[in-house]
This record gives C-alpha cells, sequence and structure tokens, in this order.
C-alpha cells in the first residue's frame, strides 16, 4: 500500500472523472444531461493535461472546450426544442452491435498495448512551464500552421455566417438568394419604401395645394 | 513520483475515452449528440499526443499538435452547429434518420 502516492489518487481521480463524463455524454437519455456531462469529462481532461505538466494545453483546453464549444452546444441544444421529449431528442438505436463493435475495439486496443514496449525516456520530461516553448516554437518553426489556423478560422467565421443566416423569402412563399432582386410593380416598390412613400405623400400634397 | 503511473496507463484512458466516442457516434440518433461523441475522440488523440509528448521525448511537439487538434475542434463545433440548425430551420428535427433528401 505504500504505493499508493497522493499523485497515484490523482490520476485516478481525473481518469473516473473523464470517463464518468463520457459515460454520462454517452447513456444519458436526455440531451442537456448529455450536454453537462461533457462538461465534467473535459474538466477531466484538463486534470490529465496538468499530470502531464501540460499547463497551457490544459488552460487551452478549459478556455476552449468548456467556454466556447460547450456553450456552443448548449445553445445549439437550446435553440432545437423538443428537449424535453426522450424519444425525440436523445435517442438510441443499434446499442447491442455497437456495444460489441466498441467493446472489441476496446478489447483488440488494450491487448495491444499491454504487450507493446514503448521507447520512454525517465529523465527526458519537461518540468518548467510549457507556455515559453509553445510559444517559442509556435513563432519559429510551426509559424506557417500558426497562420494557417488563422485563415481556418476566418474561413469558420464566414461559414457560421453565412450557414446561419435568414433567407429572403418571396412572397409567393418560395426562398430566393439575397442577390436576386424580387420583381414588383412600381407600385409595390412605392409602398415597400417608407421613405419613398413619405416623398409620393408630399408632393402630391404640394399638388394639390398649387 | 510519477513511477507508479505509466505511459500504459494514460494510452488505456485515452483509448477507453476512444471506444465511448465511437459508441456514441454509432448508436445516437440526434445530430448534436454524434457531435458529442466526435468531440470525446479528438479529446482522446489529445490524450494520447500529450502523454507520449511527456513520456517520449523532451520538447513540446505534441502538445503543439493538440493545440492544433483544439483548434480544428472548435471550428468543427461551429460548423457542425451551424449546419445542424440549418437542418433543424428546415426540416424542423435533428434526427439523423429523418434526413434523407438525398436518399435515391
Amino acid at each position: 500500500m505504500e504505493e499508493f502516492s497522493l499523485s497515484v489518487a490523482a490520476f485516478y481521480f481525473m481518469a473516473g472523472l473523464t470517463l464518468l463524463g463520457a459515460g454520462g455524454v454517452v447513456f444519458t437519455e436526455n440531451i442537456v444531461y448529455s450536454a453537462l456531462s461533457l462538461m465534467v469529462s473535459f474538466f477531466g481532461v484538463a486534470g490529465l493535461y496538468i499530470f502531464l505538466n501540460a499547463d497551457f494545453v490544459a488552460g487551452v483546453q478549459v478556455l476552449v472546450y468548456v467556454g466556447g464549444v460547450l456553450v456552443l452546444t448548449l445553445f445549439a441544444v437550446m435553440l432545437t426544442h423538443q428537449i424535453a421529449e426522450i424519444e425525440v431528442s436523445n435517442k438510441s438505436v443499434g446499442r447491442v452491435p455497437a456495444l460489441l463493435i466498441c467493446g472489441g475495439l476496446f478489447l483488440v486496443i488494450a491487448k495491444a498495448l499491454r504487450g507493446a514496449e514503448f521507447f520512454t525516456t525517465p529523465g527526458g520530461q519537461v518540468s518548467e512551464s510549457s507556455t515559453y516553448g509553445i510559444g517559442n516554437l509556435l513563432l519559429r518553426e510551426y509559424i506557417l500552421p500558426f497562420e494557417l489556423a488563422s485563415v481556418v478560422l476566418l474561413a469558420v467565421l464566414v461559414g457560421a455566417v453565412v450557414l446561419s443566416r435568414k433567407e429572403v423569402i418571396a412572397p409567393d412563399g418560395t426562398p430566393v438568394p439575397e442577390r436576386e432582386t424580387i420583381p414588383l410593380t412600381e407600385g409595390q416598390r412605392v409602398m415597400s419604401s417608407p421613405r419613398a412613400a413619405l416623398a409620393g405623400a408630399a408632393a402630391k400634397q404640394k399638388v394639390s395645394d398649387v | 513520483m510519477f513511477d507508479a503511473i505509466g505511459l500504459q496507463d494514460f494510452l488505456i484512458v485515452a483509448l477507453a475515452l476512444f471506444s465511448l466516442g465511437v459508441y456514441c457516434v454509432l448508436t445516437r440518433r440526434n445530430a448534436i449528440g454524434i457531435l458529442m461523441g466526435v468531440e470525446l475522440i479528438l479529446n482522446a488523440a489529445n490524450i494520447n499526443y500529450i502523454a507520449f509528448s511527456h513520456y517520449g521525448s523532451a520538447n513540446y511537439d505534441g502538445q503543439l499538435y493538440s493545440i492544433f487538434v483544439i483548434m480544428l475542434a472548435a471550428a468543427e463545433a461551429a460548423i457542425g452547429l451551424a449546419i445542424v440548425l440549418g437542418i433543424y430551420r428546415r426540416f424542423s428535427s435533428i434526427d439523423v434518420a429523418n434526413m434523407k433528401t438525398l436518399h435515391g
């Protein structure tokens, strides 16, 4: 029992948190509970990163996943209603074949891992804060992927706006692209623009005054 | 200090997380649930990257790759959820079994 140190306990706590959260994501029937279990799992993974001396990545994990992806997921869950109806909202089908596939996958890979010999360097672990090293690498050797990442994020920004904007609906009910102008008669065009309607009324008033 | 916990323990945790993610993707019929499964799979890959980076080499390459994976996961979530919302607006359902407009 002397091997049971604090770090081992911390590892099992973090691993248990991660896997319990993942189990909640997979097995709960309500999708809101799934999203909240996902948060528990993300925090567990961040704890595992801290255990592996990756403090910067742990911070990024909490900021991006818990602060960004999870909030986005919750927004999507809330915007698509029917969340209370279990049968509609989070139905699972084909549990038995999927369980066989995933269980078989797990057992085969776990057996392979147990039998494998990995080359590890016992003294080569980085112990100081990793932010300095990561920043150096990002702005020197990995400058091209770093800049490409910004281009990808810009494309994602534009793409998300384009995908989620409202479509313009023509009077006959068919959706039209925004660039296409809807054919209107002269009277309708005047009606559609309040300023033009006011100007027309004012002009008529002047004519009647004269 | 870290003698008791080795590389293989992290790999087993990541493998379990990956298996749960694959199970989630295979069984869920809710499109948002499938995206959550994909997030679990990407997290498992990140744990592997950082575990190998910690135990295998003395540099930060593995951590850097995991940061890029996190960036792509955020992009995937944004675009995926925008597509899901678009599907919901058109079909009033996000059950992937109902999306068979392209079914010939």
